[in-house]
């Protein structure tokens, strides 16, 4: 009996073996082993045109290079990670807020699941198309001559366009705000629709406040999705430089940034220093915030 | 909360519907604006309604080849779909056993969804790279025939492409598979079983189609993931192009309005899938209701 089921719990064992295997060796070939060359990388030595494969720190060393010379001042990219990590709060503050509370509303306010669905649908329909044509979307509105800036300078608002709209920090964040507050919604409202409703009908006969139900009831409860979504949100901020490129005409600098000026320069290992760095940044701002909950048991 | 309509619910209906204008607005503006006339520019007013634009994008006179992106960009994601969905599917049936090493495929999957994509995208290339070097300097002197000195590169479109968008449609495909599967009533598969089904009849009979809706929609996320992919692209691609890696480039260098047309043709290519896709989800739930099976109703 118990060797059939040995014998059994093995023959499972191998069969998950051969289903899982796949895809770990798509992981493993196109993500493990990258990010392991990236790292061995970033300490090895370059010229103009090559990467050489001996040890060298310079790609660290280049990129601090006069952090400690140039005290008190900042250097390049202490001043780089103050401002993406400045981009960072902003945008989560931001997506937080209006995630937060669209969550809330398809949760607790739209009764019929048909709605629910419907109202979903509507949401993440945007999240299946391009990023890139959802932030040049923003030019007939926020450029020179766009709808904003006419509207305004015919209302005699102001006499001359308004340049800080378009190719801006304010241009960044708005479009980073507009492109991933979805993957706030999904998190927070996959928290909320598992919340008792009897709950909540409990505490307001007990005599608590619509405010006092959100704060000691739905937040607590929805904590997990909260922070779900803010790992989403921080890393993609993070190591953006798309959204940063396009909306900051190409003139704002962000941590991801960085990584691409290098890589077109070909300084390979330089590229890679940073990337490291940027790794490091983002996996202790992970850490911190899965402290909080335990991401696992929430899928 | 059985009352009428609160106050409270009128406030974030409005709220709601700004959040629904502010996602739809935009981009409105610029399927609107993609169809100027030949004399009309980047921003309102109208100078006239034309197809203009989305001629002179066919016609490849204006800009890069656009025709052949979109066919590269179209293939790869049939690709990245019939890959995801085939590796998600049997991952997801893998995880309803215990094995060693699924903490660290789940961990894995997990990571390679949050790690800044210009990271995986550099690993990739650096790897290629390596491969390239070695080639080059090493094989190429070992004899074993002329395609080691002709070795250009091993990166393309399908080899670290294709693995570049992988590594971002597969944590998707393996998470939808875990909703699907936390909600899945076992005594199906084990009614089959004592019914003397083998595996592979309860999974064909059983199983998948009652999981077939979402596997559908993971076929969705592969597809529209992939098709606008580009942060991983963006190093990983090799000599080609895909069309938003095009469209990126040309975000810095057009001043007409083809760059809406070309927006407008590409999500009309998405909401194509979107739709074909969603309507398919439907008809194939609306089958399991009218054949009586009450297996549905645990997948909301």
């Amino acid at each position: 009996m118990s060797i059939a089921r040995t014998l059994n719990d093995a023959r499972s064992e191998l069969v998950a073996w051969l289903q899982a295997g796949p895809m770990m060796l798509v992981f493993g070939l196109f993500f493990l082993l990258p990010l392991a060359l990236v790292i061995i990388v970033s300490f090895w030595d370059y010229n103009e045109y090559e990467i050489i494969p001996r040890f060298s720190a310079r790609g660290y060393t280049e990129t601090f290079e006069g952090c400690l010379t140039e005290l008190p001042n900042l250097c390049t990219i202490l001043k780089t990670y103050l401002k993406t990590l400045k981009l960072c709060f902003l945008v989560w503050a931001i997506t937080l807020t209006i995630g937060f509370t669209v969550a809330y509303f398809l949760a607790f306010h739209v009764r019929s699941t048909t709605w629910q669905i419907v109202l979903s649908l509507l949401c993440t329909i945007p999240f299946w198309t391009s990023n890139v044509i959802r932030m040049i979307a923003w030019i007939p509105l926020l450029g020179r001559n766009g709808l904003v800036n006419s509207g305004l300078q015919k209302a005699g608002v102001i006499d001359k366009p308004l340049e800080w709209l378009l190719f801006s920090e304010f241009a960044v964040v708005l479009a980073l705000v507009h492109l991933f507050t979805f993957f706030m919604v999904v998190p927070i409202f996959n928290s909320m629709i598992r919340i008792d409703k009897r709950l909540i009908e409990a505490a307001y006969d007990a005599g608590a406040t619509g405010w006092q139900t959100l704060r000691d009831i739905v937040i607590p409860l929805a904590k997990p999705g909260i922070v779900i979504g803010s790992i989403f949100v921080i890393t993609i901020v993070m190591g953006d430089f798309i959204t940063v490129g396009v909306m900051g005409g190409q003139q704002i600098a962000s941590a991801g940034k960085i990584i691409e000026v290098r890589l077109n320069a070909l300084h390979f290992p330089a590229a890679a220093a940073n990337a490291v760095i940027l790794l490091g940044f983002t996996f202790l701002i992970i850490a911190s915030l899965s402290r909080l909950v335990d991401v696992r048991k929430e899928l | 909360m059985r009352e009428g309509r609160s106050k409270a619910f009128y406030l974030l209906a409005t709220f709601f519907a700004g959040y629904v204008l502010f996602l739809y607005g935009p981009m409105i503006a610029i399927f609107i604006l993609s169809f100027q006339g030949p004399e009309g520019g980047l921003t309102f007013p109208m100078n006239g309604l034309s197809l203009h634009w989305f001629y002179k994008l066919f016609a490849g006179t204006g800009i890069v080849d656009i025709g052949s992106a979109f066919v590269r960009s179209l293939k790869l994601g049939l690709v990245v779909t019939v890959v995801t969905v085939v590796l998600s599917v049997a991952a997801g049936m893998a995880f309803r056993k215990t094995f060693r090493g699924s903490a660290v495929l789940f961990y894995t999957a997990i990571a390679s969804l949050i790690v800044p994509s210009i990271i995986t995208s550099l690993g990739i290339a650096l790897e290629f790279r390596l491969i390239d070097d070695f080639i080059h300097k090493h094989v190429s002197g070992w004899g074993v025939g002329a395609w080691a000195s002709d070795w250009q590169t091993g990166m393309g479109l399908f080899t670290s492409g294709l693995g570049a968008h992988l590594s971002w449609t597969l944590p998707f495909g393996l998470l939808i598979m875990f909703a699907i599967f936390n909600r899945f009533d076992h005594r199906l598969e084990e009614a089959a079983r004592d019914l003397g089904a083998t595996p592979s009849q309860t999974f064909r009979h059983v199983v998948l189609p009652i999981i077939l809706p979402s596997v559908v929609g993971i076929g969705l996320f592969g597809f529209t993931l992939s098709w606008d992919e580009l942060a991983r692209s963006s190093q990983a691609i090799g000599a080609v192009n895909t069309l938003p890696l095009e469209l990126q480039g040309l975000t810095t260098t057009v001043t007409k309005p083809d760059i809406y047309a070309l927006g407008t043709l590409t999500s009309a290519v998405s909401f194509l899938v979107i739709f074909v896709a969603l309507g398919v989800i439907l008809i194939l739930r609306k089958r399991q209701a009218r054949h009586g099976s009450d297996a549905h109703a645990g997948i909301p």
